[in-house]
């Protein structure tokens, strides 16, 4: 019996020591997974800065200006001048579409209330009620 | 294990026999086994203390390798934790107040030299020298053939750059990562910015400190890491700068000024939209501050912050509205305005004359000098003071660029009465215009004092009472007036309500006294009058209008027409739609109502 519980525990010594030498190596892995990523992450949040950057550094004003001048004739963009505030009335609306003749009449089903109970009644209703 | 008897009965026994007192031997016996036992239990003590000794050594040299191994290694950044994965830039963003970058970070490349490992210096300085004409080919063999080890060749290089010096192949030319301040925009608004530079370096990185502007300010919370980068909001606007820029250099170009600069300001909160100081630099590549010697015509000197001028007859509306705060006078109460007005040796002149008598209102659109100067000798010297330091006019502003702490006015050593007479027109003190558009502000948005800042705070807590709400809305009418039939008549904008004064002022001379034909010319404004929202200061360093037959040097003729044009350009740009103008009078007479 005691020759079996020294076997027992010592087969579960060797089992807990390879768990925990598997467990030692995984960790490690995804560890240097981690690294990996964040490296990622550290070169791509650069690489946005840079982006943003250079976002910036062409929407300056200044070359916005000349751009606009290059292509005044195209675009006949101008600074904008007290007298470029529209009024609402100036804005062009799509014309309404036109509203065709209504031709097919709907058929209501529904109950007037009247003195006597309720009465149940057919009404018709076209383009004129 | 031999058992030793309790008693030594044999010795006892053999003693009785004899006679002999047996006590004595039993009393020995006893000593014998407590030697004995101290013995043992000293034994048990030592070997407990030296357990205990053992433990502590133990652990103390399992503290004392680790404290050596952090010292001795590399600092790593901890793997494990997930919360630290964010990777920051080493200096946050300076934005504008709609989110748009003014200064952000590039990675770069520095590039450096180890003489000892270069295998063929002679050539390396020569391919060094033409891919960057400014390095000279025998400084740079000079410096690769001495006894140096190391030695910086360039702090920053393009990766074009980079691709070349890696092209020339030598093992002693080396490149460390670097992190360079960039500004977009270049010039704009380049003194509000100021620049950076490197401070500490290393060959894996270095410190990227602030030099100047807001940069230098806020540099501890630029690099504070417990920020996480946020970035750093101004209250200027990237277009009205940019604008304003345009048509002031213009206007500085037309006028022939030498130098000008202007200032808009929000009149309810104090933020500064747009600071423009010209001429200007680009703090990309900050000129070195030693280039010129006189710092008013230094590109770096910011004359909205740092320079003080006698800002003119802009003070007058200073000395008006305290005398009508006072109760002193009303707007229509006539002051004497014949002259020359003689005080000791000193007489006070008008540019011309005016007649015996004007208004109070008529004092400021026609800007007479003697009126003002009476005005001031009923206030006194001591309210004065008083008024113009409730303003904020006798102390360095508080505004957030690093320079405006230099930006301290000039006062007159003995504030005496002549003080106070010239004082009163604008002549004797020496304000910065950043310091002219906060009293406006102050005075002409209700009377509550604001601050200037140049950070985007929409709500500030209001500042104390400086003028009464009525005394304020008085002021901007005659403000008003002097653009309407005064000596601002230039500064009209259709449909903006422009309300302002112009200032004249001479230039001291450094040798003493004043130039007859160099003045700093100012036009304090505020738009739009009945519903004031901006207050904008330019001035014009000696400008000289030369279509007459005279040149015009008045700020009239040269500061309001500039002024004008930034306020036609601009008012649109911050969303201020054209109105037309209410008359006196207007307003609701008579509601009619129908009940239904």
């Amino acid at each position: 019996m005691r020759v079996f519980v020294y076997l027992c525990l010592g087969a579960m010594v060797m089992f807990l020591a390879f768990w925990a030498y598997r467990e030692n190596y995984e960790t490690q892995e995804a560890l240097r997974q981690v690294e990996t990523l964040q490296g990622e992450i550290g070169e791509l949040r650069t690489s946005i800065r840079v982006q943003e950057a250079e976002w910036a550094y062409l929407n300056r004003p200044n070359r916005l200006r000349e751009l606009t001048e290059l292509n005044f004739e195209r675009l006949e963009l101008m600074p904008l001048a007290p007298q470029h505030f529209g009024s609402l009335e100036q804005v062009a609306y799509p014309e309404l579409p036109e509203l065709g003749e209504i031709t097919e009449t709907i058929e209501l089903r529904g109950e007037l209330p009247n003195d006597e109970g309720s009465i149940q009644t057919t009404l018709s209703t076209g383009g004129q009620p | 294990m031999s058992r030793v008897p309790l008693r030594p009965l044999a010795r006892i026994l053999s003693a009785r026999q004899k006679g002999e007192d047996h006590k004595a031997i039993e009393n020995e016996n006893i000593h014998q086994r407590m030697l004995a036992a101290r013995g043992r239990q000293r034994q048990m003590a030592e070997g407990r203390l030296l357990i205990a000794s053992i433990c502590f050594a133990v652990a103390f040299s399992a503290v004392g390798v680790k404290m050596f191994a952090l010292s001795s290694t590399e600092p790593r950044e901890p793997r494990t934790a997930s919360s630290a994965s964010k990777i920051y830039a080493q200096r946050a963003n300076i934005v504008d107040r709609n989110g748009r970058i003014l200064a952000t970070n590039l990675s770069t490349y520095s590039l450096y030299a180890q003489p000892h490992l270069m295998t063929d210096p002679e050539n390396s300085a020569v391919e060094l020298a033409t891919i960057f004409p400014d390095l000279g080919v025998e400084d740079l063999l000079e410096d690769f053939t001495g006894k140096r080890k190391f030695l910086w060749i360039k702090k920053k290089i393009s990766p074009e750059q980079k691709q070349r010096v890696h092209d020339i192949g030598d093992p002693g030319l080396l490149f460390g990562p670097r992190e360079m301040r960039l500004y977009p925009n270049g010039k704009l608004a380049a003194h509000v910015l100021g620049g950076a530079g490197f401070g500490r370096e290393d060959v894996h990185s270095a410190e990227v400190i602030g030099n100047a502007g807001v940069e230098r300010t806020f540099d501890a919370f630029l690099r504070d890491p417990a920020q996480e980068n946020a970035p750093l909001e101004l209250a200027i606007d990237l277009s009205v700068q940019d604008t304003a820029e345009r048509v002031l250099y213009g206007g500085m170009k037309l006028m022939n000024a030498k130098a000008a600069s202007s200032v808009l300001m929000d009149v309810k909160t104090g933020e500064i939209i747009s600071l423009v100081s010209l001429p200007d630099f680009d703090p990309n590549t900050r000129p070195n501050p030693k280039a010129t010697l006189d710092a008013a015509d230094n590109p770096l000197f910011n004359r909205a912050v740092q320079g003080v001028y006698e800002l003119g007859s802009t003070f007058k509306l200073f000395t008006i509205a305290q005398a009508l705060e006072l109760g002193l006078m009303n707007k229509n109460t006539m002051i004497p305005t014949r002259g020359p007005l003689v005080w000791g040796k000193f007489k006070i002149r008008d540019f011309h004359d005016y007649g015996a008598k004007l208004s109070v209102t008529d004092v400021l659109v026609k800007s007479s000098n003697i009126g003002t100067a009476k005005i001031a000798i009923d206030i006194g010297v001591k309210r004065q003071k008083e008024f113009l330091d409730s303003l904020g006019l006798l102390t360095a502003t508080p505004l957030e660029i690093s320079e405006a702490a230099g930006g301290r006015p000039q006062l007159p050593p003995n504030w005496s009465e002549l003080s106070a007479m010239t004082i009163s027109y604008g002549h004797g003190i020496a304000n910065s215009p950043v310091h002219l558009a906060a009293a406006y502000s102050s005075i002409l948005n209700g009377g509550y004092k604001v601050e200037p800042t140049i950070l985007k705070n929409p709500n500030p807590e209001r500042g104390e009472r400086v003028v009464s709400e009525q005394v304020s809305a008085t002021m901007r009418d005659l403000l008003r007036q002097v653009v309407v039939r005064g000596t601002a008549s230039f500064g009209e904008v259709a449909g903006y309500e422009v309300g302002g004064k112009t200032g004249t002022a001479d230039k001291p001379n450094p040798q003493g006294g004043y130039y007859e034909d160099k003045v700093i010319a100012t036009f304090a404004s505020v738009f739009p009058a009945s519903n004031p929202r901006y207050v904008l200061i330019v001035t014009l360093d000696e400008p000289s209008e030369n279509s007459g037959a005279k040149p015009r040097r008045t700020a009239g003729w040269t500061a309001v027409p500039v002024a004008a044009e930034m306020i036609r350009r601009i008012a649109p740009l911050v969303g201020l739609r054209p109105v037309i103008e209410p008359g006196p009078g207007f307003g609701i007479v008579q509601a009619k109502g129908s009940s239904q």
